[in-house]
C-alpha cells in the first residue's frame, strides 16, 4: 500500500470528483464528507511518502509500470515532498472554515462546487508529485480550469474577471507548453531528470534558451509575477471567500515551486546562475515585484484586494530568492513557500470570516470588528505579524533565510526591497488594526462606550482559523527542523 | 574616597593598577534550569485569566499573584547569579547555530530584578490610577501590561541576538495598545508614531544588522568580549554600531527619541512602568547588550568607537534636558528627562572604563526608583486634582504633601544628589569618564545635573513656598488614593535605601563588569 503513496496522492481525490458530482444529484449532504475523506486520503499519504523520503531518499514512481522517457514518472523528492504535506493540509482546512459559507452562497452549487475543489487539488497535487514536463502541463490545466471555475462562482463581478483570468492563465499555460516543445525538440524526451541529463551538451544551444525563456514567462504570469499580475486582484477580489482562500494560499506557490523545479531540477544551477547571465536582472525583477506590491497595497481601501496585492509581493520575495544563485537564497525561497502558503490561508480565512458575518470587507466594514469578532481578528494579528515577519512566527524565519541569501550574494537592492516591504506591511496591517479596534462600530461616533456583544464567526470556522494561526508560530519553531531534516536536502550541493 | 572602597569591598579583590579592571572569574559554572522559561512566561500565561476574570477584584488578584511569582522566580535565580553561575535553557534551534534560548547572567539579573519588582508596585498603583479615573477597558490594560513584562523578561534573560530581537519586537506590539489607550485621534496619532519609530527602526537597522553579524561571524549568541572581533573590515563594523546604536530606538537616543514625549498620551502608570522602566529600559539595556556582548569593550576599544558613543550620548543628554527645560506639561517633562537620563547608561558603557560602566549600569536601576516615583507623582496629581501643566500646580505641596515630597525626594535622585539612590551612578559616571580621561564629559555630566536642578526644583519650590495669594488650591490636605499615595512613598523609599544600601546593586554590576574582565 504504501509504495502507491504518489499515485493515491493524485487518484483519490480525481475519483472522489466523479463521486461528488453524482452526490451532488442525489444527495447533496453527502458531498463535502466525500471531498473531507478524500483530502483526508491525500494528506495522509503525503505525508507517508514525506516520511518515506526522510528516511530512504527520493522516491520514484512509474505511473503503470511504464518507464520513462516514455511511461509518465512520479518523481517526488525533499522539494516536492514537503510541498505535497502543505497542499492537502491547506486544502482540508480550509474545507472544513467554508463549509458554512458554502452552504450560505451557493446552496444549489455544493455539488459542483466540491467537485471543482478537489479536482483543483488534484491538479496542484499533480503539478507537485510529477516528474514529467508534459504531464505537468496538462495537470496545470486541470487545476486552472478548475481555478477559473471556482472564482467564477462570486459576486457579480466575478465571473468577468474570472474570463479575464481565463484568458491570462491560458496565455500562460501556452508558454509553459512550447517552452515544454523546445524541449523536446532539443532531447526528445518530456522526463525531467532524462532533459536534465540530455541539456548539459546543448546549453549553448538557443533553442533550450528559448524554451527556458518561454517557460519563465508562462509560469511568471501564472504565479501573478510583477507586472504580469493584472488577472489577480479582481479575480481573487469579487470571487466568493470559500474560493479564494483556497487558490490565493495556493496557486501562486505550487507556480513558484514548478519555476524552482525548473531551476533546480530541469536546467540545473549550472545552467541558470553560471551559463545565463541572468540571475542579477531577475532579482531586480523581483525587487520591482516587491515594490510595487507594497505601493499597490498601501492604494487600497478594500481589505481582501490589499492581501492580493501582498501576495503580488510575496511572490516577489520567492522569485527573488530562487534568482539569488545561493544555498541561502534558494532555502528561503522554499521555506516561504510553504510558509505564506499558511500566511495567506490564515489572513484569508479571516476575511471570510468578516464577509460571512458582516458582509463586506472594505475597510469601513472592518469598524468594531476587534470587539465583536476578539478570536477571528486576534488570528489577523498573528497572520500579519507573520507578513510583516516578527519572530517567532514563520513569516519571520524565510524572510530571514532571504536576507541572508542577498547579503551573500550581494544583492543590496534586494534587502532594500525586503526591508521596505516589511516596513509597508507593518503600516498596512496596523492601519487595519487600528481600524478594527478603534473605531466604533455603527452610527455612533461619540466614544465608544457601549460595548457591542460579542458576534463571532461559528466554531466550525473559527477553529480551523486558529489552528491555522497557532500553526504560524509552531511551523516558526520548528525552522530549524524543516532546514535540517528537509530543505537542506532539496537544495542541490553545487548551490553554496 | 569611600565609594572606592565599597567598590573594592564588594568586589573582593584588589583591581589591578593598570587597567583599573578587575581580574576575570576564574571557575564560571552553567546551570540548565527552565526557571527563566518560566520567569517570562508567567506573566504570559496568566492573561487568559486575566481576561475571564469576571470580578475587578479577583482580576487584580491575579495580577499580584502573577507579579509577586515573577518576581520570586527572578529573585530565586539570583544566588546562582551572585555566585558567578549562569543559567541557560534552550527552547529551540531555530537557524543553525541560533537558538531561542535564555541565559541569566548579572546584567540581565539586574535589569529583570529592577522590571519585575517594579510591577509589583505598579500593579498597585494601577489599581488607584485605573478606578480612581473610572478608565474604560481595565481587563484588557493589565492584560496588556503582563504581556509587556513577559517580554520585558524575555529581553533580560536574551542569550543572543535573535532571542533578544524576538521580546523586544513582542513589546512593541503588545505596547502599543497600551500607548493608546485612550482611543482618541491624539492616542491613535501616537501609536502610529511609537510604531513607526520603535518597528521603523527594529526591522529597518536591527534585522539587517543581525543578519550582517550572523554572516560576518556565524553566531548571534552574546559573548564576554563580543563575537565580531575580526570578523570584518573597520567600515563594516561603523556601519554596524551605528545601525544597532539607533536601531533600539527604545532607548531614545537623538534623533530617534520623539515617540516617547508622544507616547505621553498614555495612562500615567504605563508611562511609569513602561516608559520609565521596561519599554525604554529595555532599549538601553539592548543597547548595553550589543556594546559590550556583540561588540565587546576590547573591539570597541581597538576601533576608537568609545568618542562616537559618548558624542550621541552627550548630545542627547543636553538637549533632552534643554528641552525638558521648556516643557509646561509635567509627563512631557519627565519625557524628556527621561530621554537625558538613558544616555547616561549609554554614555557609562561608552567610556569603556571599568567605573563608567559600574556607574552606567548602577543608573539603569537608580533612574529607573526615582523615574517611576516622579511619574507616579504626575499621576497622583491627576487623579487627585486632575490638572497636568506645571503652571497650574502653584501651591500643591500644601494640598498633596506625601506626593510633593515624594516627587522632592525622586528628583533629588535623579539630579544626583544624595540621599537619592542616582548620586552613586553620577558619582560612578564621573569616575569613569575621569578613568577614561574624557574631561568633556564631566563637563556636561555637572551641566546636566544643573540642567535637572534647573527643571525640577522650581516646580517643588512653588508647591510648597508659594505665597497663599498665588496658590492655586484651597487649604486642606486632600491626597490620591491610598493606592496611588503607598506605591509611590514605597519607591520613594526604595531610592533612599539605594543610597544607603547599594551592594546587591553593586554586587551585581561589579559581576558584570568582572565578567567583561574575563579575557
Amino acid at each position: 500500500m504504501s509504495e502507491h503513496y504518489p499515485a493515491l496522492l493524485v487518484t483519490v481525490p480525481l475519483l472522489s470528483a466523479l463521486f461528488i458530482t453524482i452526490a451532488g444529484w442525489l444527495k447533496k449532504g453527502l458531498c463535502f464528507p466525500i471531498a473531507v475523506a478524500a483530502l483526508s486520503v491525500s494528506l495522509y499519504s503525503s505525508l507517508g511518502l514525506l516520511m518515506r523520503i526522510l528516511s530512504e531518499g527520493p522516491v520514484l514512481y512509474l505511473l503503470g509500470g511504464w518507464p520513462p522517457p516514455w511511461g509518465i514518472a512520479y518523481y517526488v523528492d525533499h522539494l516536492n515532498g514537503l510541498i505535497l504535506t502543505v497542499v492537502p493540509l491547506v486544502a482540508l482546512l480550509n474545507l472544513i472554515a467554508t463549509k458554512k459559507v458554502v452552504e450560505e452562497e451557493f446552496p444549489e452549487k455544493i455539488g459542483p462546487f466540491y467537485a471543482l475543489y478537489v479536482l483543483m487539488v488534484t491538479g496542484l497535487l499533480g503539478i507537485l508529485v510529477t516528474g514529467d514536463a508534459f504531464n505537468l502541463y496538462v495537470l496545470l490545466e486541470i487545476a486552472s480550469l478548475t481555478g477559473y471555475g471556482l472564482l467564477a462562482m462570486g459576486e457579480d463581478r466575478a465571473p468577468l474577471s474570472s474570463l479575464n483570468y481565463l484568458y491570462m492563465g491560458t496565455i500562460g499555460a501556452c508558454f509553459y507548453l512550447l517552452g515544454v516543445g523546445y524541449l523536446y525538440i532539443v532531447t526528445g524526451s518530456l522526463n525531467m531528470l532524462d532533459i536534465s541529463s540530455i541539456l548539459p551538451s546543448l546549453y549553448q544551444s538557443r533553442a533550450v534558451l528559448v524554451a527556458f525563456i518561454l517557460c519563465m514567462v508562462g509560469l511568471w504570469i501564472k504565479m501573478a509575477f510583477f507586472p504580469l499580475h493584472a488577472w489577480m486582484p479582481n479575480a481573487y477580489t469579487f470571487a466568493s471567500s470559500a474560493a479564494t482562500s483556497l487558490v490565493a494560499p495556493l496557486m501562486t506557490k505550487v507556480m513558484v515551486y514548478v519555476m524552482i523545479r525548473l531551476i533546480l531540477t530541469v536546467f540545473t544551477p549550472k545552467f541558470d546562475f553560471t551559463v545565463l547571465a541572468v540571475k542579477g536582472p531577475f532579482v531586480w525583477l523581483a525587487v520591482l515585484a516587491i515594490v510595487a506590491g507594497a505601493v499597490l497595497a498601501l492604494a487600497e481601501r478594500n481589505l481582501k484586494r490589499m492581501l492580493t496585492y501582498v501576495i503580488v509581493a510575496e511572490v516577489g520575495y520567492m522569485v527573488g530568492g530562487a534568482w539569488l544563485g545561493n544555498r541561502d537564497g534558494m532555502t528561503g525561497a522554499i521555506l516561504h513557500i510553504v510558509n505564506d502558503a499558511f500566511m495567506t490561508l490564515c489572513v484569508f480565512l479571516v476575511v471570510g470570516n468578516i464577509v460571512y458575518k458582516v458582509k463586506g470587507y472594505r475597510f469601513e466594514n472592518l469598524k468594531g470588528l476587534c470587539r465583536t469578532m476578539p478570536f477571528t481578528m486576534g488570528a489577523f494579528v498573528v497572520g500579519a505579524l507573520s507578513i510583516i515577519g516578527v519572530p517567532p512566527t514563520c513569516g519571520f524565519f524565510s524572510k530571514w533565510y532571504l536576507l541572508s541569501g542577498a547579503i551573500q550574494a550581494g544583492h543590496y537592492g534586494f534587502v532594500a526591497a525586503l526591508l521596505f516591504s516589511s516596513l509597508v506591511n507593518v503600516v498596512l496591517f496596523f492601519r487595519v488594526i487600528e481600524i478594527s479596534y478603534y473605531e466604533p462600530r455603527g452610527e455612533s461616533h461619540g466614544h465608544g462606550a457601549s460595548s457591542p456583544a460579542l458576534n463571532e464567526a461559528p466554531v466550525s470556522m473559527l477553529v480551523p482559523l486558529l489552528m491555522v494561526a497557532a500553526g504560524l508560530i509552531l511551523l516558526g519553531l520548528y525552522t530549524g527542523d524543516i532546514i535540517n531534516h528537509v530543505i537542506r536536502f532539496a537544495v542541490p550541493a553545487s548551490l553554496s | 574616597m569611600p565609594y572606592r572602597q565599597v567598590f573594592l569591598e564588594v568586589l573582593g579583590q584588589p583591581v589591578s593598577r593598570e587597567s583599573g579592571w578587575p581580574a576575570a572569574i576564574k571557575n564560571m559554572e552553567t546551570i540548565t534550569s527552565i526557571k527563566p522559561l518560566l520567569a517570562v512566561l508567567v506573566s504570559l500565561g496568566i492573561t487568559p485569566v486575566l481576561l475571564s476574570s469576571a470580578k475587578p477584584n479577583v482580576r487584580e488578584a491575579w495580577t499580584f499573584v502573577a507579579a509577586i511569582a515573577k518576581f520570586a522566580l527572578v529573585a530565586s535565580m539570583l544566588p546562582a547569579v551572585l555566585n558567578g553561575s549562569e543559567i541557560v535553557y534552550t527552547v529551540a534551534e531555530v537557524i543553525p547555530g541560533v537558538a531561542i534560548k535564555f541565559r541569566v547572567d548579572a546584567l540581565g539579573m539586574f535589569f529583570a530584578l529592577v522590571a519585575s519588582s517594579l510591577w509589583i508596585v505598579t500593579s498597585a498603583y494601577s489599581i488607584g490610577y485605573m478606578r480612581g479615573l473610572k478608565e474604560h477597558d481595565q481587563t484588557k490594560y493589565f492584560c496588556y501590561f503582563a504581556l509587556a513584562l513577559s517580554a520585558a523578561i524575555g529581553v533580560a534573560f536574551s542569550a543572543n541576538l535573535l532571542t533578544l530581537y524576538l521580546f523586544y519586537e513582542m513589546l512593541s506590539f503588545v505596547t502599543y495598545p497600551l500607548v493608546t489607550h485612550h482611543r482618541d485621534e491624539e492616542a491613535r496619532r501616537s501609536g502610529r508614531k511609537y510604531l513607526l519609530y520603535i518597528v521603523g527602526t527594529s526591522i529597518g537597522f536591527v534585522l539587517p544588522a543581525m543578519l550582517i553579524c550572523y554572516n560576518l561571524s556565524g553566531t548571534l549568541e552574546f559573548g564576554k568580549q563580543g563575537f565580531l572581533a575580526g570578523t570584518g573590515s573597520n567600515a563594516l563594523m561603523e556601519l554596524l554600531l551605528g545601525l544597532l546604536l539607533f536601531g533600539f530606538a527604545k532607548a531614545a537616543i537623538m534623533p530617534f527619541h520623539s515617540w516617547l514625549p508622544a507616547a505621553m498620551v498614555a495612562p500615567t502608570p504605563v508611562s511609569a512602568l513602561l516608559h520609565a522602566v521596561a519599554v525604554v529600559k529595555v532599549g538601553v539595556f539592548s543597547v548595553v547588550r550589543v556594546l559590550t556582548g556583540v561588540f565587546g569593550t576590547d573591539l570597541l576599544r581597538s576601533l576608537d568607537f568609545s568618542p562616537f558613543i559618548l558624542l550621541v550620548a552627550s548630545v542627547t543628554i543636553l538637549v533632552g534636558s534643554f528641552i525638558a527645560l521648556s516643557q509646561d506639561n509635567l509627563k512631557r517633562l519627565l519625557a524628556f528627562s527621561t530621554i537625558a537620563q538613558l544616555s547616561y547608561i549609554v554614555l557609562g558603557v561608552g567610556l569603556l572604563s571599568p567605573k563608567g560602566m559600574t556607574g552606567g549600569i548602577l543608573h539603569i536601576g537608580m533612574h529607573a526608583f526615582g523615574k517611576i516615583t516622579l511619574f507616579f507623582c504626575a499621576g497622583a496629581i491627576a487623579v487627585a486634582t486632575g490638572r497636568k501643566n506645571i503652571s497650574e500646580m502653584v501651591g500643591i505641596g500644601r494640598r498633596m504633601p506625601v506626593t510633593m515630597a515624594a516627587f522632592f525626594i525622586a528628583s533629588l535622585s535623579i539630579i544626583g544628589m544624595p540621599p537619592g539612590g542616582g548620586f552613586l551612578s553620577k558619582w560612578y559616571l564621573l569616575l569613569g569618564s575621569i578613568e577614561a580621561n574624557q574631561l568633556p564629559i564631566v563637563l556636561v555630566l555637572l551641566l546636566s545635573s544643573l540642567l535637572n536642578a534647573a527643571y525640577f526644583m522650581p516646580i517643588v519650590y512653588k508647591a510648597f513656598f508659594c505665597r497663599p495669594e498665588e496658590s492655586l488650591f484651597e487649604n486642606g490636605v486632600k491626597e490620591a488614593p491610598l493606592f496611588c499615595v503607598v506605591p509611590l512613598v514605597v519607591t520613594t523609599l526604595i531610592s533612599v535605601i539605594l543610597f544607603f544600601y547599594p551592594q546587591p546593586f553593586f554586587s551585581l554590576a561589579a559581576l558584570v563588569v568582572k565578567g567583561i574582565a574575563g579575557t
